[in-house]
């Protein structure tokens, strides 16, 4: 297949590699192990998809992580991208806040969970802080780095332009030429902060959630409903991880996207 | 107006290991209104230092910089400035980019849109005021990058070897673009150079600079009517002329 560009198409390798996959994995668990405790088959999960959305408990499981991931992504945006930019505009600040976030940065998300729990008690905020922990750093990191980056010349030009003070430069100027950075560091901070939804539901918060859902299923031994939900939470990441950038590409970083095409 | 004079600047900068390195040395000179003046010298003689000083991107503390009556502390509105490498903003459209600085101002996006539409005009470029730097070539960001200085009408146009990395045919007609501009717009144009060809071209007036530490070697006025064929005998005599001048008195001590 030839795309209006001239490039070769080559997506249906991948669509070619899914579907191997698919019969890889229904060989196996029906063949192999034939034990679908331990595997279960393809069919087995459709049918326990089936069930877990006519029970209803599918729509509020994601409901509930959407609002820990919001909370806790929220806040990391909130927090990190002010401390990634004053310390990337200010040598000061940086040398003030370096010891400290790279001293916190280390610390697993999940070794925050018994705090986070201290804290907020079992709320939704606590599993959100989880989030926020893992989420925060890399928004931080990109910020910073983006703001380092700066060519010179772009905040020359810009004084020379009748932009001169600290808060006219960041904004007109500095921010927009470190924005692919700072979307590439919320693009990483989506990625983690998914991937500590599942501990951060693990300790209880409420009795629902993607992650929650998850081992409930497996404290009930039914692996299939366990197999849904890692399935959903995989394929909502990739959707999320999907419509972020496909929004930046659009909205914020068209210059960007011109210069590679 | 536009009228310049500095008197007795000196810059000095400390080097990592400690050391003093005189980039410029007591450097007086005047500059008229509407007038066009090349600097010219080597790479490392302090041009590039002296146009930065005149912008206020540098602050010198031995010295004055006196615009118009006005001593010069910081960038100014008057003072336009195109630098060597591309400095558009690449997240801006072309007519963003010749906007910014009255966005800066405050004015109305129906307003400054009319203005720099006026000077993309004035560099030709009117066709590309949707395209983003990244699209255009190497010449045309130029372009833009001078509609974008003249657009905030500045009494003096400061100009840092701004076709040094263009190929030679698309640096002519830049200079014949410009000097065009600078009949219409009637700017003071301050433009640094280490062509001789170019400054012999474009000037009134060229201020040799002499190396390490820079000061003003010797001044020529180009009596020469424009346009100016380079190809002519004259042109060839004022060439040979100055780059003996470089070559005897103003070389690297």
């Amino acid at each position: 297949m030839i795309t209006a560009n001239g490039k070769k198409n080559y997506r249906w390798l991948g669509i070619c590699a899914l579907v191997l996959a698919l019969v890889i994995w229904e060989i196996a668990a029906v063949f192999i192990v034939a034990n679908s405790f331990i595997l279960p088959s393809p069919p087995d999960v459709i049918t326990a998809f089936i069930g877990l959305v006519e029970k209803g408990r599918l729509f509020i499981d994601f409901e509930v992580s959407m609002l820990h991931f919001v909370i806790g992504l929220g806040a990391a945006l909130l927090v990190g991208i002010p401390i990634g930019i004053m310390m990337g505009w200010s040598r000061k600040f940086d040398a003030f806040l370096d010891p400290v976030v790279e001293f916190l940065r280390p610390i697993p998300p999940l070794a925050w969970i018994p705090f986070a729990i201290i804290w907020f008690g079992l709320t939704a905020y606590s599993a959100g802080f989880v989030i926020f922990v893992g989420a925060v750093f890399p928004i931080i990191i990109n910020t910073y780095s983006g703001f380092r980056n700066v060519p010179k010349i772009y905040v020359e030009a810009g004084r020379m332009l009748g932009c001169t003070k600290s808060p006219s430069l960041i904004r007109h100027v500095a921010f927009p030429a470190a924005l692919p950075s700072i979307a590439a560091g919320i693009r990483i901070a989506t990625g983690v902060g998914w991937m500590c939804l599942v501990a951060a539901e693990l300790f209880g918060v409420s009795n629902n959630g993607l992650g929650m859902g998850l081992w409930f299923y497996y404290d009930l031994h039914q692996m299939d409903c366990v197999v849904v939900y890692m399935l959903l939470l995989g394929l909502i990441g990739l959707l999320i991880d999907m419509g972020f950038r496909y929004s930046m590409d659009r909205y914020f970083l068209r210059w960007q996207v011109r210069e590679v095409a | 107006m536009g009228h310049l004079a500095i008197s007795d600047l000196t810059q000095v900068f400390c080097k990592d290991d400690g050391s003093e390195l005189v980039a410029l040395d007591h450097v007086s000179l005047e500059v008229k209104d509407k007038e066009f003046v090349c600097i010219l010298g080597p790479s490392g003689c302090g041009k590039t230092t002296l146009l930065r000083l005149i912008a206020g991107l540098d602050i010198s503390r031995n010295g004055s910089i006196v615009l118009d009556g006005e001593e010069m502390r910081g960038p100014s509105p008057k003072i336009g400035f195109v630098f060597q490498e591309y400095s558009l903003f690449p997240w801006r459209t072309v007519v963003d980019n010749t906007a910014f600085g009255l966005e800066m101002k405050g004015m109305s996006r129906e307003e400054r849109y009319r203005i720099a539409e006026r000077y993309l005009d004035l560099v030709n470029l009117s066709a590309f005021k949707t395209s983003y730097p990244s699209e255009l070539s190497g010449g045309m960001r130029q372009r833009v990058a001078v509609a974008r200085a003249l657009a905030l009408d500045p009494v003096l146009l400061l100009m840092d070897e701004p076709f040094g990395a263009l190929d030679a045919q698309t640096r002519n007609m830049l200079q014949t673009e410009l000097l065009d501009i600078w009949e219409k717009t009637q700017k003071t144009i301050i433009f640094i150079t280490h062509s001789v060809d170019e400054a012999v071209y474009l000037s009134d007036r060229i201020i040799v600079l002499s190396p390490r530490p820079g000061t003003v070697c010797k001044t020529v006025s180009i009596d020469l009517p424009r346009p100016r064929d380079r190809t002519s005998v004259a042109f060839a005599d004022l060439r040979r002329a100055i780059l003996d001048l470089i070559s005897k008195n103003c070389a690297v001590q």
